[in-house]
């Protein structure tokens, strides 16, 4: 039900005023309207999360990456940890 | 496709157990609260490679399945109203009703429609104005700003015959009330994220605070899932209790600040009926005094007796992790998704339905 999909603006189809605009969202080549009123800053080529024909998000690239790199990053402070204790056992 | 399949991929997912079974010392009982995060825990058979201390078990996050019997009675009964269009998402046409559910008032000649948004709704209203459309209006937080946005469309185009229906539910409240009834085994939450990129964070600190328990805002995929969990049993192992995002992707702190203020103007926090869990005070959204034109109840004059729960359905036990679905005596054999006693079996996203669809899920020898 909460069930939300990125997808990659690909064009805009309707602005009424500076809120209100309307655009064509790529998934994976399927393409739907969908009503960008929540994210008025969402430029063309950007992905967008969108929930019962509505775009609730863009997607932070950067952080994007997180979820690849949490586990080395956590493997270096276990490093850290690790040879902080082999030091402070000495 | 892009910021989807690179979540499911199976060397992380391999990374992520391995590191998840290397620092899990005691046992631990975690909640997800999205019926979506259920699905995909079940559906990938995450819940078995798990370490066998850590129980996930399945939160009330599923929207279909905590609408109430009373608000199906009332769907029903505006279906069968002369002149109305009723339209929901799919799920909602086949949740028990006391009487009869939405497809059965369809099959008596009723106009029900499935629809994928409610601005296709606001669309119909248009194209037929001599009909009254109602939109059955469930979701929890993730789904209010488009139902609030039908709204504030209907009015400034001068729609007049255009109404919802609201089953809105909230997440915060229900999780306190989890946690603060006395037989709660709850010890870390997997909040749901995308709940969170409408609201943010704030609302969870206070959470994590007085009852002392982890929340980890988390995503859909495996790899979102998995370290998800990895977060929330890092913490329990670590004696914390914070709140941490998992899902920063599309998570931010504040969340978003146009879709709240959509939903702020249409509707006011009311009490709602949970099926399965009762009356929780404030956790519901209904639509305010402004836009009261916009509201079924008051333009139908709605005052139904309030129904009685379906005695034989357990899913206030489930929705509280007190109970797996295959603890129920009815679970697959008086109550499968073709006839469905309680919500759960009838949502793709119910933990029963999970449970019934992809049913390599271990049954532990004892619940048998």
């Amino acid at each position: 039900m909460c069930l939300a999909i990125p997808g990659k603006l690909i064009s805009i189809t309707a602005e009424l005023d500076e809120t209100f605009r309307q655009g064509k969202v790529s998934f994976g080549g399927i393409t739907k309207e969908v009503n960008l009123s929540m994210i008025p800053e969402a430029k063309l080529g950007d992905y967008v999360l969108v929930h019962v024909g509505v775009a609730i998000g863009i997607v932070d690239e950067e952080e994007a990456q997180q979820t690849f790199e949490y586990l080395k990053q956590m493997g270096e402070v276990d490093e850290i940890t690790h040879s902080e204790k082999i030091i402070s056992n000495q | 496709m892009k910021y989807l399949s690179e979540y499911r991929d199976p060397e992380l997912v391999k990374q992520y157990l391995e590191q998840i079974h290397h620092i899990t010392t005691k046992p631990w009982k975690l909640m997800e609260i999205c019926g979506g995060q259920t699905h995909s825990l079940v559906k990938n058979g995450i819940i078995d490679m798990l370490p066998k201390e850590i129980t996930m078990v399945h939160g009330p996050g599923c929207p279909v399945c905590v609408t109430a019997v009373s608000i199906i009675d009332e769907a029903v009964y505006l279906a069968q109203q002369a002149n109305v269009i009723i339209c929901s998402f799919g799920d909602m046409l086949r949740v028990p009703g006391s009487h009869k559910n939405l497809l059965e008032a369809k099959a008596e000649g009723a106009d029900v429609r499935i629809l994928y948004s409610p601005l296709e709704a606001v669309q119909l209203a248009k194209e037929n104005p001599d009909k009254e459309i109602v939109f059955f209006a469930v979701g929890f937080e993730t789904t209010a700003p488009a139902n609030a946005l039908s709204i504030v469309q209907a009015h400034k185009s001068g729609i007049k015959n255009y109404s919802i229906l609201a089953s809105h539910v909230l997440v915060p409240p229900a999780m306190e009330a989890l946690l603060s009834d006395e037989e709660n085994q709850i010890d870390a939450f997997l909040a749901a994220g995308h709940v969170c990129t409408i609201m943010g964070m704030e609302e969870y600190f206070p959470i994590a605070e007085k009852y002392q328990t982890p929340i980890v805002i988390t995503g859909f995929e495996p790899v979102d899932l998995l370290q998800g969990i990895l977060m929330a049993v890092q913490q329990l192992e670590n004696g914390e209790y914070k709140v941490e995002n998992q899902y920063t992707r599309y998570v931010q702190r504040e969340g978003n600040r146009l879709a709240k203020q959509t939903m702020n103007e249409v509707f006011e926090v009311s009490d709602r009926m949970w099926r399965g869990i009762g009356n929780i005070p404030q956790s519901g959204y209904e639509v305010n005094e402004h836009y009261k034109q916009y509201n079924s109840r008051i333009k139908f004059s709605l005052n139904l007796p309030v129904a009685e729960e379906n005695k034989e359905c357990i899913s206030g036990d489930i929705m509280k992790g007190l109970k797996k679905p295959f603890q129920c005596p009815n679970f697959g054999k008086a109550c499968k998704p073709e006839h469905p006693l309680g919500a759960p079996m009838v949502s793709s996203e119910g933990a029963c339905a999970a449970y019934y669809h992809y049913a390599s899920v271990q049954q532990p020898e004892e619940a048998l």
